[in-house]
């Protein structure tokens, strides 16, 4: 992803640790650019070999909505790289339950396989985590 | 405890930035050490040479800069992100370096805490 990186060398001094990173995205995916970037740091904490979760509250759950159709306001569609992060071994998609269901949205609306939890299991979600970045 | 920091908005517009130099000098006042400072989205702008605030008003570029050198803490703004908003190495102000969002994930790694400034 050197896009994200400008092309510069990332130091991966890590020190061998591996921690739970959990990547909470709240907002709606046009309109801002939290969801892109928040993506753009997904993709490169899969360099750091860390164990990765996403997970999509609130508005945030349009992110991973299927058929986004963004021609008509001029900006790049990137919901076709949720689909590319199994490549990098990020498997963990979680979506709130409530949120969901509060837009009218069901499992089968989704781009990518995702694991529909409900508030409290949300809450159990973060703290089991080590380190935790909401946009 | 080692911390991390990590602002996502810009100066002026949105307290983030405020609250999050506030919390920092009391972490370190408290004894606490701040690893690095991570500048992304509209944060970058936090670090733009050309801020001229009005001179009653606190100059947030200058005290992050001035933090930073007394307590010797990394400021780092995001290269793409920096990029994007026309923040470039010539209009830098000193004391802050631009690079890879590694840096980010790094200090997640690094830190006991990583805590978030943003909207």
């Amino acid at each position: 992803m050197t896009e994200a990186t400008g092309g510069i060398e990332m130091e991966e001094d890590t020190g061998g640790k591996v921690k739970k990173f959990l990547y909470i995205n709240r907002k709606a995916p046009y309109g801002t650019i939290y969801a892109l970037e928040s993506l753009e740091v997904v993709l490169i904490s899969a360099a750091f070999d860390q164990d990765v979760s996403l997970a999509f509250l609130d508005d945030g759950v349009y992110q991973v909505v299927k058929g986004q159709h963004t021609k008509p306001i001029d900006v790049k569609n990137f919901s076709p790289t949720y689909r590319a992060l199994e490549g990098y071994d990020i498997e963990k998609l979680y979506v709130e339950k409530e949120s969901m269901e509060a837009r009218g949205l069901k499992e089968e609306d989704f781009i990518v396989p995702v694991k529909v939890i409900n508030t409290a299991e949300m809450a159990d979600l973060m703290q089991s985590q080590d380190v935790i970045m909401s946009f | 405890m080692k911390l991390g920091i990590l602002i996502n908005e810009g100066p002026y517009t949105h307290q983030a930035s405020d609250t999050a130099y506030l919390f920092a000098k009391a972490a370190i006042e408290k004894g606490h050490k701040i690893h690095r400072v991570f500048f992304y989205n509209d944060g970058v702008y936090n670090s733009s040479r050309l801020t001229e605030p009005p001179q009653d008003d606190r100059h947030i570029v200058n005290r992050w800069q001035k933090l930073a050198k007394d307590h010797h803490i990394d400021l780092v703004v995001c290269v793409a992100a920096a990029l994007r908003r026309g923040i470039k190495d010539e209009n830098l102000q000193e004391g802050f370096r631009i690079s890879g969002l590694g840096q980010l994930v790094e200090t997640g790694i690094q830190s006991d805490r990583l805590v978030t400034f943003g909207d």
